[in-house]
């Protein structure tokens, strides 16, 4: 790959020990949104990483240009002109899992990841370390989703993007689906046991 | 009882730190201080001494449960033959019940003090004593006909996420068996509210094998209000399962389909009696939850024009599980608020959520636990405001000097 340590360390640092969703908190609203089922999961984690990848690149490229007093503004055009355009690309292309996100391809303009990697990265480096932060930490909030998605998925309808995965004979012997799974509480209960095992894995994420 | 206690010396080396079985030490030390009350003295300070700990509190109030508990075996019974049209005498009857009760009892007590010993052997901490009345509230407020998988499930959710992470005993936020039952409710609606469940019509163990009679519904009254809650008034009566109508005195004895141990006030009251009497549970937060009942059920009653709001205040408290909710749910010392002014507010705020969920809100007929639920996390707020307000009174007493 021929990627130097820095710049390893800025696209591997946001899947774990650095993670947007479970070690900053943020992007937590649409985490709990649209994880009850994995698809509509991976497509909004595929979207963020996108969008979040290619705002970078332009916000970095005119990172000289931008008077500081407006760059919020600057941010936001970019911002939603990219979610426009996945968002019309996801209507040609993925008409059902398009409805099922809903609003929150739409509001991936308010996610907290973007403006916090805009601001706290792309304003301050160039365009290549820039393009593999976007791509770190929409990996990172992805690889979060997904797990979300899929744990919710299975227990919740017991199947996975669309196919039965739970024997019909365990329905015969009484199992049934967890309702509280599709619920958004669980959402949020899902994501707290992801923290607690990746901190008891993690000791220098301990407080004492 | 000395016989006993010399066996608990003679064998206690083995679970002191380096005996061979000390990976057991808390499970020991548990049952050492269940048994005998602890010889252990606190060695700084002023303490008042008293024999009254955590375990014979919550003693007290396994024993206050004693009455609905016997009752509701004896009433899982009755519904049963009733369904099925025998008359199989009293015996038989509670035979029945308590075949179909103790597994579920079991099973709660298994998951639950299984993942308590664990967590106390792993933390390296005594075995608290929370759980001894938890395992016995979950059966009391289940469905007889609620799987046993579902409860070991709920219950293992509800003791490691609403107790052991916040802690353990003495910190949660949540009642811990109502989070059971929430669970099970939000989890598995099918087989927690509807008319299958509340009556097992099946046989338990072979015992009391037979075909339902014609025309049978299990729907609990609260179930048959929520049916029938946009009706015109007078057009609704409670009937029990085969379809006779039902008094206010019937609903007091509790013969009458629900969860396993809140239908009878009587035997509810028995143990309210008990709880206070022991001094264990607030009398306040009992009286302002029924007070608080009385008052939303009275101004349904003069504003309502539906069924649901006009059923009358003394029926509100008896029905499903608002009595033992008040008498055994929110005097949770550890749920519910602490202070004396904060007790009247908390408890008078769960009656009136409980009922304004039964009348207005289509999708659930029953509101106590909801509504405990929500009150637990206002808990703190309202003793923050009534401390806080105390300060302020005898600030304005102080500088007015």
């Amino acid at each position: 790959m021929g990627l130097s340590n820095k710049n390893k360390e800025i696209l591997i640092g946001p899947l774990s020990k650095n993670n947007p969703v479970i070690i900053q908190m943020l992007g937590i609203c649409s985490a709990l949104a649209v994880t009850s089922k994995l698809e509509p999961s991976i497509v909004m984690a595929v979207s963020v990483t996108a969008v979040v990848a290619f705002a970078n690149v332009i916000i970095s490229l005119l990172r000289n240009t931008i008077p500081a007093r407006i760059r919020i503004i600057v941010q936001l055009v970019v911002v939603a002109a990219l979610v426009t355009i996945v968002s019309e690309v996801l209507k040609a292309f993925a008409f059902d899992v398009n409805k099922q996100l809903s609003v929150f391809v739409g509001l991936i303009i308010t996610n907290c990841i973007l403006m916090g990697r805009l601001e706290a990265f792309a304003l301050g480096n160039g365009p290549w370390e820039s393009f593999l932060d976007g791509l770190g930490n929409g990996l990172g909030y992805g690889i979060i989703l997904v797990v979300i998605g899929f744990f919710r998925e299975l227990l919740g309808s017991g199947i996975l993007l669309g196919f039965q995965v739970i024997p019909d004979v365990f329905y015969q012997w009484g199992y049934v689906n967890n309702g509280l799974m599709i619920l958004p509480p669980m959402a949020l209960i899902v994501v707290a046991v992801i923290i607690w095992v990746h901190r008891s894995g993690n000791k220098n994420l301990q407080e004492n | 009882m000395k016989a006993l206690r010399n066996y608990l010396d003679k064998i206690k080396p083995n679970f002191e730190e380096g005996g061979k079985l000390s990976m057991l030490r808390s499970v020991f030390e548990g049952v050492e201080t269940f048994l005998f009350v602890s010889n252990e003295t606190s060695k700084s300070g002023v303490h008042i001494h008293d024999s009254i700990d955590a375990k014979r509190t919550m003693t007290a109030v396994i024993i206050a449960l004693v009455p609905a508990l016997l009752f509701g075996m004896y009433n899982t019974g009755y519904q049963h033959y009733l369904a099925i049209g025998e008359t199989p005498g009293f015996w038989m009857t509670f035979v029945y019940g308590l075949l179909a009760v103790l597994p579920i009892i079991a099973v709660s007590y298994i998951v639950g003090l299984g993942i308590e010993f664990t967590v106390a052997q792993w933390k390296k901490e005594e075995i608290q004593e929370g759980f001894l009345v938890s395992g016995i509230l979950i059966p009391l407020i289940v469905p007889v006909d609620t799987p046993l998988w579902m409860i070991a499930v709920a219950t293992a959710f509800a003791v490691i996420f609403a107790k052991e992470v916040f802690g353990g005993t003495g910190y949660n936020i949540f009642n811990v068996a109502l989070v059971t039952r929430a669970f099970l409710f939000f989890a598995y609606p099918s087989a927690m509210s509807g008319d299958k469940v509340f009556v097992r019509t099946a046989d338990t163990f072979g015992i009391g094998a037979g075909t339902t009679v014609d025309g049978l519904s299990g729907a609990t009254p609260l179930g048959q209000i929520n049916v029938a809650a946009n009706d015109m008034i007078g057009s609704f009566q409670a009937v029990d399962i085969l379809g006779h109508p039902l008094n206010t005195l019937d609903l007091f004895i509790g013969l009458i389909p629900g969860s396993i141990g809140e239908t009878s006030a009587a035997a509810i009251l028995i143990g309210a009696v008990i709880l206070l009497f022991a001094g264990v549970a607030s009398w306040k937060t009992m009286f302002s939850v029924f007070a608080g009942g009385i008052f939303t059920a009275a101004i349904f009653n003069l504003i309502g024009t539906t069924v649901a709001m006009s059923i009358s205040p003394p029926d509100h408290l008896l029905l499903g599980g608002f009595a033992f909710g008040a008498v055994f749910m929110a005097t949770d010392p550890v749920t519910s608020a602490r202070t004396e002014t904060g007790k009247y507010i908390f408890g008078f705020l769960i009656g009136v959520m409980a009922i304004v969920i039964r009348t207005l809100n289509p999708g659930y007929p029953e509101g106590m636990m909801l509504a405990i639920l929500l009150m637990n996390i206002f808990a703190p707020l309202i003793d923050y405001y009534v401390v806080e307000s105390n300060i302020k009174r005898r600030l304005k007493r102080a500088i007015a000097k």
